[in-house]
């Protein structure tokens, strides 16, 4: 009888200190599934904290300009990887796309070309001309003229 | 290493220092440069067959800034030498060198204007292994005397006491010297 009691004390203790001292903004038993996943996070935090720290101490640091040098492959770096580029780039890019996807649609066409018979391939000759009209605009425009 | 200069050579500093070894041998990172046909029998000793990660080494890292063992696998020409030597100073210290092959250990039958007769004319290296190409195994064995070193706390590149360092501070400051006289 009296583990009994002594069991509801402690569990009522340890709600309250649940509800009010640890998680004061949860109170909801909806919330409280997440508290393994503050905990997990908490450790988390923790540790690496420790191991940054730990390193810092424990590891040797003997920089030299040699070692600090970017890494390009064992090459000596030329300039920095950050500069501006043409965009042309960008219009010869849009363009594969575009005319790539259309490769893309020819494929499951031509492994079910037997079975889509005569209505198939007329609808892929129609597919193609709409696009060969673009590429016709395209080349028109001058969009593929490097100068 | 580190805390030495903390603490100087005490009975903590180097307690620390034998499990920080320890926890060193049992953890290399090797930066594989796979230059020549060794490369192949370097990949057989990743592999399951060999398995280098019975002696946690299995992390093969592309960028000499996580590694701290330079697997030289190859012939080693004077164009790539730069390379090799470029790699070799940017990674952290303390660092392992293992020269894997007769053409890295000693030019091999490459005795031409082209090839580096041995790549420690440009580099400390801690174990040669012998072999044309070597077998895996070869290579498991170097692993493993790379092991017994960094336990010792040995290591060609690196001066891993104090007064190692202090040493080779001292060598620099003549060397220097020499230069100015």
């Amino acid at each position: 009888m009296q583990s009994v009691f002594i069991t509801l004390t402690f569990g009522q203790f340890f709600d309250k200190f649940y509800y009010c001292t640890f998680f004061t903004f949860i109170n909801h038993s909806y919330m409280q599934s997440y508290i393994p996943i503050f905990m997990m996070i908490g450790v988390a935090a923790f540790l690496g904290v420790v191991f940054l720290t730990l390193q810092r101490f424990l590891g040797p640091h003997r920089p030299n300009p040699e070692k600090l040098s970017t890494y390009e492959s064992g090459m000596p770096p030329i300039k920095t990887a950050r500069e501006r580029f043409s965009v042309k780039y960008y219009m010869v890019a849009v363009l594969f796309i575009l005319f790539d996807i259309e490769v893309i649609f020819l494929y499951p066409w031509a492994v079910n070309f037997r079975s889509l018979g005569m209505f198939g391939y007329v609808e892929m000759i129609l597919f193609i001309l709409i696009l060969l009209v673009g590429y016709l605009y395209i080349l028109k425009k001058g969009a593929l003229q490097w100068d | 290493m580190g805390l030495e200069h903390a603490f100087g050579d005490t009975a903590l500093t180097t307690t620390i220092d034998s499990a920080i070894n320890w926890c060193r041998k049992n953890s290399i990172w090797p930066m594989p440069l796979g230059i020549s046909c060794c490369g192949i029998e370097m990949m057989a000793f990743a592999m399951p067959r060999f398995d280098v990660a019975r002696f946690g080494a299995e992390v093969f890292r592309f960028s000499p800034r996580q590694s701290d063992l330079l697997l030289v696998a190859g012939t080693t020409t004077y164009k790539m030498a730069t390379v090799v030597r470029k790699i070799y100073d940017q990674m952290p210290d303390p660092k392992w060198v293992i020269a894997m092959g007769a053409c890295t250990s000693s030019g091999g039958m490459y005795r031409t204007y082209s090839v580096v007769q041995g790549i420690d004319q440009f580099l400390p290296v801690d174990v040669y292994v012998a072999g044309c190409p070597p077998r895996p195994d070869n290579l498991l064995h170097a692993l493993m005397m790379i092991q017994e070193k960094i336990q010792r706390g040995e290591s060609r590149g690196t001066p891993m006491t104090i007064t190692a360092e202090r040493a080779e501070q001292q060598k620099l400051l003549q060397i220097q010297g020499v230069a100015n006289n």
